[in-house]
């Protein structure tokens, strides 16, 4: 079997998962929902097999390095850190229903990993500038932190929901799919949990990658925009955790906070690489 | 007259020590580096041309906006954050330092309103064998305590991770270290670049990057050269690749000769991994592919013939006195002349006294000089190539200041946010026991620890 095959049978999976979440949020069966919460366990585990053996590929073609170096991998890699952090809080929490709003991401990172045209999805050799050990400590980092804001992100969007309908529909009748929904006081917390523990993978992966540009090229900070991007997230988030500490940003501004730093993360991420260097090439300057 | 003073001095303290300030500076932080991250940085005049119109480039360049991150406005930014951060710390300190000069070891009744956590409960014997129970017990279930007395009564106090307390000077501290240190590092320290070819060697470096293509006046180039104080000398360039092509490996080898010993024999240094001497550090940044170009001149009179060896930009004399210059040169002259192909070069040939004269040679063409009439003929015979290894060359004193900094933020940081100082007192009086407990984070964990405590102490 290839690794190809068993990322497909996860992205497979995952799709499943969803779909089963969504069921749930209308049927409101307990099975169902434990059903997709099995769903995703499974992808979890198969598409784990798949990372452990595209690492042994390389090794069999002669390369031997992880599978975090190029966009492909990276985009799966994204995806297998948000459903472990959605393991982890399904395991602890039990409120199934975090699956709706966070599965996607997983599904839609997937699916693009796996549809997209244009991502080279082959194992290839490492340049010479990628051939440094910093490359997996600071990939790992970067992207526990992204999906721990991932995750953050999903919890506020349910939050700013079911705030929404309980103004809109009064107090009493916050019913319906609303009584799946965590409790607002729980979902405000867990996104609180969730970035103070990206916050701290965030500083280590930008650390990291300090690090290793110093190693490289003898300079830790060149203001690239890839760095000044991720430099971006980090203050957004340090805002919010001062705002909470000490101001007592909770609820909603702290909700749309969290929004608004998931997507300064996802254009850290992606926009940096597939929109800016459409504008200038960097490399000139 | 004083009294206004002090009002401003204390507005102005109040305003640096505000979180208002430090979400806005942060956001402001966050909202302005992003220009930089649009408009490209340091690029040359022409691709601003191309990019803006006049008017928005004369605006942007008064803003600074094209090297934004060493912009006054950018850097007063990183100032007051700086101020913000030192004026909280000291607005805070005393506060907290309390907890560790004089902490609250006595909970009387006042204090006891003031915790979330009580618990009463009722035990037999004398106050002196309580005060040893409870004390054996916090000792085994929690921390050692402090036992005081007062008018009978006794007073435990127990606590746990008193030192998290200083998490969070520690995470601000180390932001103003990274700054030290880069500070550190731009003032003592450079980056400057060097190519060395194949079997050549230096002993300074030029502080510019390798892509200006400009060339640069004398003084330009003076004033850029940093003298090593050794000398390096590069033995030997290569470039391994894998099967589909791709580079796999830059390598230079290196030699560094000290007051004409040889230090360093023959380091191999590729990416990621470079090579350290007296505080300058060499790293492979990049290679150049360099020719030595072979012509021969012939006296059109008397047919002597001169063979001569040049590289591009050097100025090589010839026989009669006039001096050949190789100005510019391609493989391949067919992509500006569709008509002729093979190597060209273009060539001044400066005479001891009058205009330089400009001449185009082809290597496939040999006769193509003579057209010109000259006394003196020449011919472009061959091309041979050697490597040259380009190195960024740099100092930075100040990074370990900055590794310093960031190794405090990570370990401040989870200091700050997973470990909370947890504290429980209990006061004893005359068979009646109460129990206070409080923690500065978690405070859930913490009830939960809390209750399970007073649960044991009840079944005693
Ligand atoms: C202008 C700069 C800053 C100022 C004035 C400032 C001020 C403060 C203050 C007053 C607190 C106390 C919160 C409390 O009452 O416990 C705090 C907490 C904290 N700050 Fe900052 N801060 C600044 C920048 C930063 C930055 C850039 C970071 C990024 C790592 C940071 C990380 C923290 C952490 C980790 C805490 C502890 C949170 C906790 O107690 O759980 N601070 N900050």
């Amino acid at each position: 079997m290839l690794s190809s095959d068993l990322f497909n049978a996860a992205t497979v999976l995952y799709f499943v998962s969803m779909l089963l979440f969504f069921v749930f949020l209308a049927s409101r069966g307990k099975t169902v929902g434990l059903s997709g919460s099995i769903a995703a366990w499974c992808g979890f585990i198969v598409q784990t097999a798949a990372i452990g053996l595209r690492w042994k590929e390389s090794y069999d073609l002669g390369h031997g390095h992880a599978p975090l170096t190029n966009l492909y991998e990276s985009v799966v890699f994204f995806a297998w850190t948000i459903i472990l952090i959605f393991v982890l809080i399904d395991l602890k929490y039990k409120y199934r229903v975090i699956g709706v709003f966070v599965l996607p991401f997983a599904v839609f990172a997937m699916a693009w990993a796996q549809l997209g045209m244009k991502m080279r999805s082959g194992i290839e050799p490492l340049l010479p500038a990628l051939q440094s050990n910093w490359l997996l400590y600071h990939v790992v980092t970067c992207f526990l932190g992204y999906a721990a804001f991932a995750v953050a992100c999903g919890v506020s969007i349910m939050y700013l929901i079911k705030t929404r309908c309980e103004v809109g529909n009064g107090k009493a009748k916050a019913g319906g799919i609303m009584a799946l929904f965590p409790p607002t006081k729980v979902l405000d917390e867990l996104n609180y949990k969730a970035i103070m523990i990206g916050f701290p993978l965030l500083t280590l992966g930008i650390i990291t990658g300090a690090a290793w540009a110093d190693y490289a090229w003898g300079s830790y900070w060149s203001w690239d925009p890839k760095e000044t991007w991720s430099l971006i997230v980090w203050f957004i988030y340090a805002a919010f955790l001062h705002a909470r500490i000490t101001r007592g940003w909770v609820g909603k501004r702290a909700a749309v906070l969290s929004v608004i730093g998931f997507v300064a993360t996802i254009f850290c991420y992606l926009g940096v690489n597939l929109l800016l260097s459409g504008l200038h090439s960097y490399g000139a300057g | 007259m004083t009294s206004t003073k002090s009002g401003f001095t204390s507005s102005l303290w109040n305003f640096f020590c505000s979180l208002k300030l430090t979400i806005f500076l942060l956001i402001g932080l966050a909202s302005a580096s992003i220009i930089g991250t649009i408009i490209p940085q340091n690029a040359p005049p022409d691709q601003y041309l191309k990019m803006y119109g006049e008017s928005t480039i004369r605006l942007f360049s008064v803003l600074n906006f094209f090297d934004m991150y060493h912009s006054v406005w950018f850097m007063l930014l990183l100032y007051f954050l700086s101020l913000n951060l030192v004026a909280c710390s000291l607005k805070r300190l005393p506060r907290d330092w309390k907890l560790f000069t004089e902490p609250d070891q006595a909970m009387d009744e006042q204090m006891e309103k003031s915790l979330t956590l009580v618990r009463h409960c009722r035990m037999p014997g004398s106050s002196v064998k309580l005060r040893d129970t409870l004390e054996a017990f916090l000792r085994r279930e929690f921390a050692a305590p402090v036992v005081t007395e007062d008018n009978g009564r006794y007073y435990l106090f127990a606590q746990k991770n008193l030192f998290s307390r200083l998490g969070v000077y520690v995470v601000h501290f180390s932001i103003i270290i990274v700054f030290i240190g880069a500070m550190v590092g731009s003032f003592f320290g450079y980056r400057a670049y060097v190519g060395i070819e194949e079997g050549g060697e230096t002993s300074v470096a030029y502080r510019r990057t390798p892509s200006t293509g400009h060339t640069e006046s004398p003084e330009q180039i003076a004033a850029s050269t940093i003298k090593l104080g050794f000398t390096v000398r590069c033995d030997e360039f290569s470039i391994s690749y894998y099967d589909n092509g791709m580079p796999k490996e830059y390598k230079s080898l290196l030699t560094i000769t000290d007051n004409g010993k040889t230090v360093i024999d023959k380091r191999p240094i590729i990416v990621n991994s470079p090579l350290t001497y007296k505080g300058i550090t060499f790293y492979q940044s990049s290679y150049n592919r360099v020719p030595t170009f072979h012509f021969t001149v012939r006296d059109r009179k008397s047919g002597a013939q001169t063979k001569i060896t040049a590289k591009q930009g050097e100025r090589v004399s010839i026989p009669g006195g006039s001096f050949l210059q190789v100005i510019e040169y391609t493989d391949e002259i067919r992509q500006f002349f569709p008509q002729l192909s093979g190597p060209a070069a273009k060539l001044a040939l400066i005479p001891p006294s009058g205009e330089p004269q400009s001449l185009l040679l082809l290597k496939d063409y040999p006769e193509i000089d003579l057209q010109r009439g000259g006394e003196l003929v020449f011919t472009y015979d061959s091309t041979d190539y050697t490597w040259s290894t380009g190195l960024q060359v740099v100092k930075d004193p100040g990074v370990w200041i900055v590794w310093l900094g960031c190794a405090l933020m990570v370990g401040g940081i989870f200091i700050a946010f997973f470990m909370s100082h947890r504290r429980i007192w209990v006061r004893v009086e005359s068979g009646h026991i109460s129990v206070g407990g409080a923690a500065n984070k978690n405070q859930p964990a913490f009830e939960q620890f809390f209750d399970r405590l007073t649960e044991k102490l009840k079944a005693m």
